[in-house]
């Protein structure tokens, strides 16, 4: 019955509750058992929630009981990038700096995950400060790839890519800056969006890059995704970048149905680096979107070169403006190692962050300094915009892009920890979007010789996310990935 | 060379709290004082994923204030952050304006030393966020951050070197107070710093074209400290350059109890603040209606006030200019005149002894502890001889101490002026029997004579009786 349940999607788990068929307790109980029994391969979590949990699922089977809460998501369990505020649970951003950091608020997005009475199950692993792309830079632990265990997951949210396709949460909430929800995403074979920039509130949010970040869904499923954005997005008063989209109902676009529609294919994105393997499958794809009526067309986008470096400036820049609240004087870590307030700031960063946040921290600082200001982060802003033209000139006659999510399928764990320079360019595919604020989705379009997922990434115009939504339900209901391929646990010899 | 031969030339930066209600990023109070860290929220603690949401009344109160100092106000603005560490700023940066100030290009008119006016040019004007504050601690060793003040909004006031004495910079600080408090803007409380200056001071010889190297003060919150600070700065450079030394770009701070201003910092900290636009902010979009708007909102300003006075009121450049200078001054005459319509008298009043009170007792404006109604009532007693000049003064002293109904001081004084013609007679005949000599010299043509027989009977009747009467009465006598 355990597993059963934990194979199941959302849409489905919140059938049976309204048909009675499962309580939230039975559901809940069986994502704390499969936690129990894998977490020691996976380490997906960061702070484990389950006993909280299940007095929850109890509450709220109460109450359904007595008719108090009627919703029918109610009682379905969740995992939260631990880079989320959650009031009263602590939120460490996988970072010694905030390892006992308990938030005296919610995020926005808790808050709405709170109305639904969604179940936190736990705070999920991540690269500090969502810093990395393999989750292998937390403070805490490496989280593994559960089709196997000597991968990585990807990341930043490679804790919560990890814990869905494990099936240790039903769904989870990941952040995006640069790619990190998309390629764990693509890296576990699960469904990951990042929404249009502004869709989704940033309150709440620890922050990395200011004008890049955005929260989105990582689910099983492209309906499951829809399921999370609906609760997910709407503008927020306590965020003036957030924007105000009107309501929508993003499961009203789940049909099986892209004919007519115009997808381009950038050619810069299938050059070199690109793994022959992923390129084939993503060939297998857009096959598929033909043979389902799309028109499919080559088309350019000549920017790809400048994307990552581009990136790399601004996030870097926005960080280490960022980051520098964690001083040490009001909360987190602080050294027990000084005499004056020199050495106060600069032991408790030194012992607080890890290496890859400071070499960012000392790069965002470089690109910001007087004299470097204007041929770096002032040139990077202005390359910003020939970003958003070049795309706006893709979106005149596209609906939708279609790339490779990451070059490569989930690397080994411990291949690139030491070479920052390779782990960038695994985020070659996704940066472009985080600077052109757009949407972009990851789905899993197939698996490489070794059994590792491929993911596709769809990119879409600004608040396009029911087209892109769309264009991935009819491709998955095509493909039925989920039916044939379910992450093994191979490997993780100790 | 001589101190004469030189010029000081003084540029100011003066920050003033902005009396909105909360403060510019979040809905915390702006209220001066309370507990440390009581006025605090997540936002202006700067806890990890808070975010700013500006203060629509702060823009206003911005535009405003550049509105009435004569400012270009830019139709597109934006916030950037002023990056450094320092245990008072929480987010380890304060949000500001770099390059794109809300106001820019505007002047405000002083007098120079000789009386005339001078145009003294405004660079901009932009908001910022206050830091907090550090208090030592008593416990023993270290400091504690109160971040009570973190957040406050203010404005900075950057002017163009045109100030070229420390009288001038004094009136320029004066004039911008009294601006800012005409259009509600800022209390303008010096003493709870809510209006303070950095003052960048330099010298050069008179004929020179270039300016001087300048150094700075910062934090400054008193006329007194600002100008002696000046004086004192610019002849310690004078000093300097005499002896043959270069003048350090430096910051400097003003000691006032030895009088004296000491180095602050090293220069080889020079702070790179690398400013960059806010990423948590939209830009500052105003349109012409907005702007438009707030100009027909504007009150009178001082200006045009002093004219209105010379006008209305018939009363002198000078009496309009000092009393207009202080709006709490100027809305006391106007409350008191539109009650006992002698504009005259109650400008003498307020320019004069209750000016001099207020320098006794270092008192501003603002503090006076009875109302314009009072001063009108007190004026109303003397026209009607119910009390005479004397008396008011004693009066007006009351009030300072006891603010209350002046008819009430008076009646419980016993000051009611002796008006009745047989209490006068009676005093007036006393008095001229005990000064025979002073009748005698009287006859013999001295006038002066008289003068002293009424300031006998004023004597008498401790001041209250009715000078007039004591006059007409001393002369019907003398002439019989």
């Amino acid at each position: 019955m355990q597993m059963e349940i934990t194979t199941l999607t959302v849409h489905e788990l919140q059938e049976k509750l309204k048909n009675k068929e499962l309580t939230s307790y039975e559901i809940t109980k069986a994502y704390t058992d499969r936690i129990a029994e894998k977490e020691k391969d996976v380490q997906a979590f960061v702070t484990d929630l389950s006993e909280v949990a299940l007095n929850q699922a109890k509450e709220i089977d109460d109450k359904r009981k007595k008719g108090e809460i009627t919703n029918n998501l109610a009682g379905i369990p969740i995992g939260i990038k631990d880079i989320i505020c959650t009031k009263g649970v602590r939120t460490t951003c996988s970072s010694r700096m905030l390892e006992n950091f308990i938030a005296p608020y919610d995020a926005t997005v808790m808050e709405k995950i709170n109305e639904e009475h969604l179940i936190d199950l736990g705070k999920l692993n991540m690269d500090e400060f969502a810093m990395g792309g393999s989750t292998e830079y937390s403070y805490f632990k490496k989280t593994r790839n559960p089709w196997n265990l000597d991968k990585v997951p990807g990341g930043s949210s490679g804790g919560s890519a990890a814990a869905v396709a494990a099936g240790m949460v039903p769904w989870a909430l990941g952040t995006d800056t640069g790619g990190s929800i998309r390629q764990p995403a693509s890296f576990c074979g699960i469904v990951g969006m990042k929404p249009t920039y502004g869709l989704v509130s940033r309150y709440g949010v620890v922050a990395f890059a200011s004008s890049l970040d955005q929260v989105g869904p990582m689910t099983k499923d492209v309906t499951d995704c829809a399921m999370l954005l609906n609760i997910i997005a709407g503008h927020d008063e306590k965020d003036s970048t957030s924007v105000d989209n009107g309501d929508k109902d993003y499961t009203k676009s789940l049909k099986a149905d892209v004919k007519g529609l115009k997808i381009g294919i950038p050619k810069e994105y299938f050059g070199e680096g690109i793994n022959p393997e992923v390129k084939e499958k993503l060939q297998e794809a857009i096959e598929r979107y033909k043979k389902l009526g799309a028109v499919v067309e080559e088309c350019s986008l000549n920017i790809a070169d400048y994307a990552l470096a581009t990136y790399y400036i601004i996030a870097c820049a926005e960080a280490s403006s960022n980051l520098g609240r964690f001083d040490g004087i009001r909360y987190g870590y602080r050294t027990e190692n000084y005499t004056n307030l020199k050495e106060l700031y600069r032991n408790s960063r030194s012992e607080g962050f890890g290496a890859e946040v400071k070499r960012r921290i000392i790069l965002g600082t470089y690109v910001l300094s007087s004299g470097y200001y204007d041929a770096y982060y002032k040139k990077a802003q202005q390359v910003r915009t020939l970003v958003m033209q070049e795309f706006a000139k893709c979106f005149e006659k596209y609906d939708v892009l279609l790339t490779p999510t990451s070059p490569t399928v989930a690397f080994d764990i411990g291949s690139k920890s030491n070479n920052p320079l390779e782990m960038y360019l695994a985020d070659i595919c996704t940066v472009s979007v985080n600077i052109a604020g757009l949407p972009g989705i990851s789905i899993p379009c197939g698996v490489d010789k070794e059994g590792m997922p491929i993911g596709m990434q769809l990119i879409g115009n600004r608040f396009s996310e029911e087209i892109l939504i769309r264009t991935a339900y009819t491709f998955e209901q095509d493909l039925k990935f989920r039916d044939n391929y379910q992450p093994k646990f191979k490997g993780g010899a100790r | 060379m001589a101190k004469e031969d030189y010029e000081m030339v003084i540029g100011l930066e003066v920050h003033a709290e902005l009396s909105t209600k909360t403060k510019i990023f979040c809905s915390c109070p702006t209220e001066f004082g309370g507990e440390p860290n009581t006025h605090t929220c997540p936002i202006c603690m700067a806890m990890p994923g808070t975010l700013p949401v500006l203060n629509e009344r702060v823009v206003e109160y911005a535009v405003k204030a550049g509105l009435a100092t004569n400012c270009e106000i830019a139709r597109d603005s934006k916030n950037d952050r002023k990056n450094y560490f320092y245990p008072d700023l929480p987010k380890s940066y304060q949000i500001s304006q770099f390059d794109k100030p809300l106001c820019e290009h505007g002047y405000v008119e002083i007098e120079d030393d000789e009386g005339n006016p001078k145009k003294i040019r405004l660079t901009r004007i932009h908001i910022e966020e206050d830091a907090g504050k550090l208090n030592h601690n008593e416990f023993g060793g270290g400091s504690l951050v109160d971040l009570n003040r973190a957040g406050v909004p203010l404005i900075e006031i950057v002017s163009e070197p045109d100030l070229r004495s420390s009288g001038e910079a004094e009136r320029y600080l004066k004039k911008l107070k009294s601006i800012l408090e005409y259009i509600e803007v800022s209390d303008c409380k010096m003493q709870e710093g809510s209006l303070r200056a950095d003052v960048n001071v330099s010298v050069r010889k008179k004929d020179a074209d270039k300016f001087g190297t300048r150094t700075e003060m910062k934090n400054m919150n008193s006329f007194k400290a600002i100008t002696r600070a000046i004086e004192y700065e610019a002849d310690r450079q004078i000093d300097v350059i005499e002896d043959g030394g270069k003048i350090d770009q430096e910051t400097l701070r003003w000691d006032d109890v030895s009088g004296k201003t000491f180095s602050m910092r090293d220069k080889e900290n020079a702070q790179d603040y690398r400013y960059f636009p806010d990423p948590d902010l939209v830009a500052i979009k105003l349109s012409e209606e907005y702007i438009e708007n707030i100009r027909k909102g504007l009150p009178e300003l001082p200006e045009s006030r002093k004219a209105r006075y010379m006008d209305e009121f018939k009363l002198s450049e000078k009496d309009s200019r000092l009393l207009t200078a202080s709006k709490y001054l100027s809305n006391m005459f106007e409350e008191a005149e539109s009650i006992c319509k002698n504009a005259k008298s109650v400008a003498n009043w307020l320019l004069s002894d209750i000016s001099r009170i207020l320098n006794e007792k270092e008192m501003e404006p603002e503090n006076i502890p009875f109302t314009g109604r009072d001063l009108a009532t007190v004026v109303q007693l003397i026209d009607k001889g119910t009390i005479s000049s004397a008396i008011a003064k004693k009066v007006v002293e009351e009030l300072f101490e006891n603010p209350k109904n002046p008819e009430e001081i008076i009646k419980e004084k016993g000051w009611i002026q002796i008006s009745d013609e047989g209490a006068i007679k009676e005093v007036v005949m006393k008095i001229l029997e005990n000064n025979p000599q002073s009748i005698a010299d009287y006859k013999a043509g001295k006038d002066r004579a008289l003068g002293f027989l009424v300031g006998q009977a004023m004597k008498e009747t401790k001041g209250k009786a009715n000078p007039q009467m004591l006059n007409k009465m001393f002369l019907e006598e003398l002439k019989k």
